[in-house]
């Protein structure tokens, strides 16, 4: 059986669009996060996630507030420290991992709900309800047209700061842009690949499209091709292989990359 | 008419002291050249006239229409970021393939649109950023280190080409050199900063002068100068202080 045939199956197809809702989101963002380098600020971002689930479930407020308001939270800290002449690796090193492990005895306290942690940290896409596909799609909406409201002033910015001053466009506002729409990115995608994939989710795909691209504009496309490619053929593979859906999306998009690093070098060497 | 002007401008970047009590003023189609050593605050006093700084002491006013051509110090592209020339130049304003190839041969590097940014030569990608600060239909060029990191030749023959600019379009040109004695010698003006205004005046013409011959050779076509002059006074500002 085909996942063709299977799209009839509610479930399968309420995970393809979900994990789709994410490739459009997180893949034209994820080309900044390589651009600026920023895959650390992403894993700090992402692992404040667990934290928004615990604190959502003690207050009994929706994970996707929670997470989006850790997220967020988090997100700007690590922005304000930024260039205030910190160690920044150890520095994101240190939030990345702290935050993951307080979120996870936070967890721990809720005894009297059952919580299955597994679902935050790797995801439970096949597990998405038409009520989630709206918050993810809305989300995926608001950080397409965030990135594409602003992606000459981004990319100005991320060239150089004094240039993009010069033309008359803030570096500092441009880095608010995506520290927002890194948080949203998270909160969509902590149901689909979990805490700790997402920033392979941002940064994979685009990697995976720099080679074949000449411009900004044609590695976002190509990397969200990628990435959605990814979502279709790791949620078949998981169909047939009986593996965890977040975890072999992410193995799908691996090997991609290693392809497309592999015959980059190979033209390069002809 | 006057570009801009520095007030009595100073900035202050923590404890230390960066500039202190800058005043100075450029006209319309002016060359002025800034020197000074290292951590004398040129950089910075181009970065208060963009906006990336504000002062924290004095005012500066810029003219009604002033349009600025920046030229940064070496753009450092990160690898993972493809860019075509002709992407570069029409990232912030739409421009036709024309006013592209137009900007390009005015910058002296015709026909070169299609190559990624990170094939090109350091004195290529200069010009690629000249190209691109022309588009703004600037009145006034501003260059910060733009010829770090070129040789000799490749210094004469940029400002040569930041010469025949001004003389097409009469704009305004203000550069910093980070070499103490050379300088363009189309500059009106030269100003010498070491935290403050040191001295300025216009670049003695040493075509005469054996050493300098000897030094930079014939091949620079008269498009560089010395600027001489003595620090014949000591400064109030002791560096170390703003270490400690």
């Amino acid at each position: 059986m085909t996942l063709v045939n299977t799209m009839l199956d509610d479930f399968i197809l309420r995970a393809v669009l979900a994990g789709l809702g994410l490739a459009l989101a997180a893949a034209p963002l994820g080309c900044f996060v390589v651009w600026r380098r920023m895959a650390y600020f992403g894993d700090a971002t992402a692992h404040a996630a667990i934290l928004g689930v615990a604190l959502s479930l003690t207050f009994s407020v929706s994970i996707f507030a929670g997470v989006l308001a850790v997220a967020l939270a988090m997100a700007f800290t690590v922005s304000s420290l930024s260039g205030r002449g910190f160690a920044m690796d150890t520095m994101l090193g240190v939030l990345a991992h702290s935050a993951l492990a307080f979120g996870l005895v936070a967890a721990s306290f809720l005894s009297g709900i059952r919580i299955d942690l597994m679902a935050y940290l790797f995801g439970d896409i096949l597990a998405v309800m038409p009520a989630d596909l709206a918050v993810i799609w809305g989300g995926a909406a608001l950080v397409l047209g965030l990135v594409g409201w602003r992606w000459s002033g981004l990319l100005t910015a991320t060239l150089n700061p004094d240039l993009a001053r010069a033309e008359g466009v803030d570096p500092r506002r441009e880095q608010l842009v995506l520290t927002l729409a890194l948080a949203i990115t998270v909160a969509v995608a902590i149901k689909v690949v979990g805490a700790l994939l997402i920033t392979a989710m941002l940064i994979i795909p685009a990697a995976t499209a720099r080679p074949f691209s000449r411009t900004p504009e044609a590695m976002a496309g190509l990397a969200v091709v990628i990435a959605g490619g990814s979502v279709i053929g790791g949620i078949e593979a998981s169909y047939h292989l009986d593996t965890p859906t977040g975890p072999t999306i992410v193995c799908v998009v691996a090997i991609l990359f290693m392809l497309s690093v592999t015959s980059a070098g190979l033209k390069g060497r002809r | 008419m006057t570009l801009f002007e520095f007030t009595g401008v100073s900035l202050r970047l923590g404890e230390s002291r960066i500039l202190s009590n800058v005043s100075m003023q450029m006209a319309a189609g002016e060359i002025v050249t800034i020197v000074g050593p290292n951590g004398s605050g040129k950089s910075t006093l181009l970065r208060l006239l963009i906006g990336s700084l504000a002062p924290s002491d004095g005012r500066i006013t810029t003219a009604p229409g002033l349009r600025i051509g920046y030229v940064p110090q070496r753009l450092a592209l990160d690898p993972t970021l493809p860019m075509t020339v002709a992407r570069l130049l029409g990232l912030r304003r739409k421009v036709s393939a024309g006013q592209i190839e137009q900007a390009l041969a005015e910058a002296g590097v015709a026909g070169l649109s299609r190559r990624q940014i990170s094939a090109l030569s350091g004195g290529q990608l200069q010009r690629v950023m000249l190209a691109r600060a022309l588009l703004a239909e600037p009145n006034l060029l501003v260059l910060d280190e733009a010829t770090q990191g070129l040789d000799q030749p490749g210094v004469a023959a940029f400002y040569r080409q930041i010469e025949e600019v001004r003389q097409s379009r009469g704009c305004g040109v203000l550069m910093v050199s980070h070499d103490l004695h050379v300088v363009m010698s189309a500059s009106d003006r030269v100003i010498c900063l070491n935290g403050h205004v040191c001295c300025q005046g216009a670049p003695q013409h040493v075509a005469s002068a054996p050493e300098y011959r000897a030094l930079f050779g014939e091949g620079t076509g008269g498009a560089l100068a010395l600027y001489t002059h003595h620090h014949d006074h000591r400064h109030d500002r002791v560096p170390q202080e703003a270490a400690e």
